[in-house]
């Protein structure tokens, strides 16, 4: 019964807090939402009793990778957007997309989760540290490594575009 | 605490040498890095990448008709069919690196990390390329990814290479949040990253629907990567103001990669859910991306006065060509997509190539016109040659391997009872004509007083080395048409494949 | 610890409150000693030896009117100085403070406190900018820019605890140091790089001196603070101290045995009636405190022996010789780990 409230608080949050930050017309306001997206979704992850998870997810993207974000906005000291303008004839189409949108997506949603199914794995085998370091260390080895590669590459070609000249 | 790994790290050896291409050379580029922290922009390292790169494909051609098997607890795809898509990957990008030496050289970007990066964006595509699992796909598709918008915007002091580096990485991360979303949803829906069990989990789960949003999702991602309409706006944008030997290699290898994942995830997953249980709309959603794509790629070309440009909508004219295959979704339309890709990569890599080498703008060819290159083939004959049988071989002209590669996608197409699709897409074939052998027409029977001053003071210097790779490239459109074996073989991938012991 | 809810719900009432106490008595440390060291005698005046000033400053803050500058963001204005009192005070429901007494016992306890570590630096750089001044702003930016760069290295020392004691858990890591003759099986003495970044780090996080630079009162008058008045201003102040106080409790519980008494085993060999008795736990609760209150006075110590550090310097340290340390030091950890325990 928590899990539900849980559950359905936190992803009530998220949903108010995503459109918040996409309708903020500032760049500091439009991070902050952000953040609390971020953090309630680490809620969601409490209910399907992934703490490991839960706690990175609030450790690095709320934690680092947003401070960054701030950081970054502040420096270049973005000041407010244009205020929304007048909904006119392009915008109407895509509000009727939207809405058709959303009308699918409800439809799914309300067919599809009818029954909500009981997670069907043991929480405290899956969720843990334990559990995810051996299978991403065994089974998921090689993406993990890869993804070291990734991350190497972004860092050296963000130093290559930002500082290197030919000589 | 403890858990038994004991058993975890059996078979590294094995995964290892199935992996060697892909390991090989992400642990050459971080050697490439590494040298050039002490050496900085040393001539040899590009040498040492295509050295790098021969030896995988070598590696892979000998695996071409070994046993289509999986390693890495089956993420990755080894030997038979993944041989085959990973020379093509390699292939393309060997040649592409050869071409970039002498022309990175001129635009004075020959960073050393640019091979390192190439590399690390071929080790990616590898993974993309025979993957057998959603995580592979998704981490190989990034790593290609993130590489490929940084190699975009290597000539950051230029406006149209920031401008198209920052619409790809954009656009990329958007269509990337959409992937993973449909990965998220096939995953909640099947139980399963694995593609070979996704049917199973298919007709088993409770959410068809969440499936098929996934699906949906996962679709509009890679219709994204390889640039299909209506999802191609960035590519004439991203291809014009990129570095021109560079956007061969994303033409070509980029999109051999995303379109083997598409071809692998649908022949062993996806594609397996018949028609009965809703499969019949994945068809009609490829055909009518294909139909698209193809009439709009090749309208927009007719269009276009930059060769580059025209390049783009071509490709994703291309794009439609093997989304053609996808959607007839037989094994022998599998086949055919591989076998044009195959073909495709080669055609593109030296039409890209040879404008690399008639660049006199100064800005990566983004400003200058198919018209200011008037008469060009008179001075240089050998060029305008090459690029005669590129774009008789785009067109699809019959002794051309073109002409062989549409016949692998259509045939099969209208086997399949899309005879409709198959007409359009030889009649925008036809169409197609019109801006490919406009630039035959211009180089050659155009009077060089015609094209701009400013070339006929320029030199195109071509170095022996790109004239080669580029000969080499149209000799094998001239000879690949009459080897059947390689259509054969590339047919062969599909016929030991479950989907035949479904029907 | 399977307490019925009230019960927890009033242990956590007497703990928030004894953190609240502490940050008064810290403040009184701070100016007593800062007056000692200075050849002064500090406040003398309120109470016996000065004792009731930090209540009378209370006061005094209460009653302040308080000011929110034009053409700041009001909302984010008046939650900045919550989020980091109410993050400062979350953490030490997870410190344990004698065997068996402790809030939460998490299985990722020690992440969740590195979390909210990361999570308070948004206090400081929301202040800053929504204060609407230049000071302030630059106040904030410091902040962010020095908390990324040492949050690192703390994290990959604690990494480094976590893999000797293979727990995240901290009461798991503090009973992991009682292997071991007597004190010699603390984490400082098995992990002593690990130990010396993390003291480092925590004066970065909690901007202590000589990291201060986010409130460099010489420059940015009062950094991030500046436009901060009244009880909004006491809040800033009391999530200073509180997570001065905080850092310390981590500095001992990772490093230093947390509430293990030195020569336990030996102790309750000669008087076997503390074993299981309340008083055991009084005695754990003292090692504690009195491991704590020597950190407390280390911040002091060093405050008025180190000059504050340039910008540069700070990330010069945080870049360049913390971050390669504590990476080559937790693989050194981890090789050690494997060689010499049996996994």
């Amino acid at each position: 019964m928590f899990a539900e409230t849980l559950f359905l608080g936190a992803s009530l949050i998220a949903i108010v807090a995503s459109v918040g930050m996409l309708v903020s017309r500032s760049p500091v306001r439009s991070a902050l939402w952000l953040i609390l997206t971020l953090i309630v979704i680490a809620g969601l992850y409490l209910t399907l009793q992934a703490d490991f998870i839960a706690v990175i997810q609030v450790l690095v993207y709320a934690g680092a990778i947003m401070v960054l974000f701030l950081f970054v906005i502040m420096l270049l000291n973005l000041g407010e957007m244009p205020d929304l303008e007048r909904v006119d004839f392009k915008k109407g189409v895509g509000f009727v997309l939207g809405v058709a949108v959303l009308t699918l997506l409800t439809y799914i949603g309300t067919t599809a989760a009818l029954d909500f199914p009981a997670s069907s794995s043991d929480p405290a085998t899956t969720g843990t540290a334990t559990a995810i370091a051996k299978s991403l260390f065994t089974q998921y080895a090689l993406p993990f490594e890869m993804i070291g590669i990734l991350l190497l590459l972004a860092t050296i070609g963000a130093v290559m575009l930002a500082k290197r000249t030919f000589e | 605490m403890s858990q038994d790994l004991s058993q975890a790290f059996d078979t590294i050896w094995a995964d290892l040498a199935g992996g060697a291409s892909m390991v090989g050379l992400a642990i050459v580029g971080v050697g490439l890095i590494v040298w050039d922290i002490f050496n900085s922009n040393d001539t040899r390292i590009p040498w040492v990448a295509a050295f790098a790169l021969l030896g995988t494909a070598v590696l892979e051609m000998f695996r071409l008709n070994e046993a289509d098997t999986t390693a890495f607890f089956e993420l990755i795809r080894v030997g038979g069919v993944a041989s085959f898509i990973n020379v093509i990957i390699l292939g393309s990008s060997l040649v592409s690196v050869v071409l970039s030496v002498p022309y990175l050289r001129q635009i004075r970007h020959a960073y050393g990390e640019v091979y390192a990066l190439v590399l690390f964006a071929t080790a990616g595509m590898l993974m993309l390329g025979t993957a057998n699992n959603m995580v592979t796909v998704f981490v190989g598709l990034e790593t290609m990814s993130i590489a490929l918008y940084i190699l975009t915007g290597l000539v950051r002091h230029d406006e149209g290479a920031v401008e198209s580096a920052l619409k790809y990485f954009l656009l990329g991360a958007f269509s990337t949040g959409f992937f993973l979303f449909g990965i998220a949803l096939i995953y909640g829906s099947t139980g399963t990253m694995y593609f070979t069990d996704m049917a199973a989990g298919y007709a088993v789960g409770d959410f068809k629907a969440l499936f098929w949003a996934g699906v949906g999702l996962f679709l509009v991602g890679f219709l994204f990567k390889v640039s299909a309409v209506p999802f191609h706006m960035w590519t004439p944008d991203v291809y014009q103001g990129a570095p021109t030997t560079l956007v061969g290699y994303m033409s070509t290898a980029s999109k051999a990669a995303a379109f083997a994942a598409l071809v692998l995830v649908l022949f062993h997953g996806i594609g397996l859910v018949t028609p009965e249980a809703g499969g019949g709309n994945l068809q009609l959603v490829l055909a009518l991306s294909a139909l698209v794509t193809v009439v709009l790629g090749n309208l927009m070309a007719l269009a276009q006065k930059n060769v580059k440009r025209m390049l783009a909508y071509s490709s994703i004219a291309h794009a439609g060509y093997v989304l053609i295959g996808l959607a007839a979704g037989t094994s022998s339309a599998y086949a055919g997509a591989l076998y044009y890709l195959l073909i495709y990569a080669i055609m593109n890599l030296g039409a890209f190539g040879v404008m690399a080498l008639l660049e006199w703008d100064g800005r990566e060819g983004r400003l200058q016109t198919l018209d200011s290159l008037s008469g060009l083939a008179h001075r240089h004959p050998l060029l305008g040659v090459l690029m005669g049988v590129f774009m008789f071989s785009l067109t699809g002209f019959p002794p051309f391997g073109g002409f062989f590669g549409k016949i692998a996608v259509f045939a099969p197409a209208v086997e399949a009872g899309l005879t409709w699709l198959a007409i359009v897409g030889v009649l925008a074939s036809v169409l197609s004509a019109g801006y490919y052998l406009r630039v035959v027409y211009v180089f050659w029977m155009r009077p060089e007083s015609e094209g701009d001053p400013a070339v006929r003071d320029t030199t195109f210097a071509v170095s022996r080395v790109s004239a080669g790779v580029l000969t080499v490239c149209a000799v094998l459109l001239l000879v690949i048409g009459f080897m059947p074996f390689v259509r054969n073989l590339t047919q062969s991938f599909f016929n030991s494949g479950v989907l035949v012991l479904l029907l | 610890m399977d307490l019925p809810f009230w019960l927890l719900a009033l242990v956590a009432f007497g703990i928030i409150n004894f953190m609240l106490i502490s940050a008064s008595v810290l403040v009184y440390a701070e100016r007593k000693v800062s007056g000692y060291m200075q050849n002064r005698p500090g406040p003398n005046r309120v109470g016996p030896g000065g004792f009731l000033q930090p209540f009378a400053d209370v006061f005094k803050l209460v009653f302040k009117e308080d000011i929110v500058p034009e053409g700041a963001s009001r909302f984010v204005h008046s939650l900045a100085p919550v989020l980091m009192v109410v993050i400062a005070m979350t953490v030490p429901a997870l410190i344990p403070f004698a065997r068996g007494v402790v809030i939460v016992d998490s299985s990722v306890g020690v992440l969740i406190i590195l979390a909210l570590t990361s999570i308070s630096v948004y206090g400081v750089t929301l202040a800053g900018w929504s204060s609407n001044s230049k000071f302030s702003l630059l106040g904030g930016l410091r902040s962010s820019a020095q908390m990324i760069s040492y949050e690192l290295s703390m994290g990959l020392a604690v990494v480094s605890v976590v893999l000797i004691t293979g727990s995240l858990s901290v009461v798991e890591i503090v009973e992991h140091q009682s292997a071991g003759a007597a004190v010699l099986g603390w984490n400082v003495f098995r992990n002593p790089i690990g130990a010396l970044i993390f003291v480092i780090t925590a004066f970065a996080e909690t901007n202590r001196a000589p990291f201060d630079l986010p409130e460099a009162e010489q420059e940015l008058v009062g950094g991030y603070h500046t436009e901060y008045s009244g009880m909004k201003f006491g809040m800033f102040f009391l999530a200073e101290y509180v997570n001065w106080f905080l850092a310390s409790f981590l500095i001992a519980t990772l490093f230093f045995g947390g509430y293990l008494i030195p020569f336990e085993p030996q102790l309750l060999a000669a008087v076997p009636m503390l074993e299981g008795s309340v008083w055991l736990g009084v005695l754990q609760f003292v090692s504690l405190m009195v491991k704590v209150s020597f950190f407390v006075f280390l911040f002091l110590w060093v405050r008025w022996t180190l000059p504050r550090f340039k910008y540069t310097q700070l990330m010069h340290i945080g870049w360049k010789i913390l971050l390669p340390v504590a990476l080559v030091n937790a693989l050194a950890i981890a090789l050690l780990v494997v060689l010499f325990t049996s996994v």
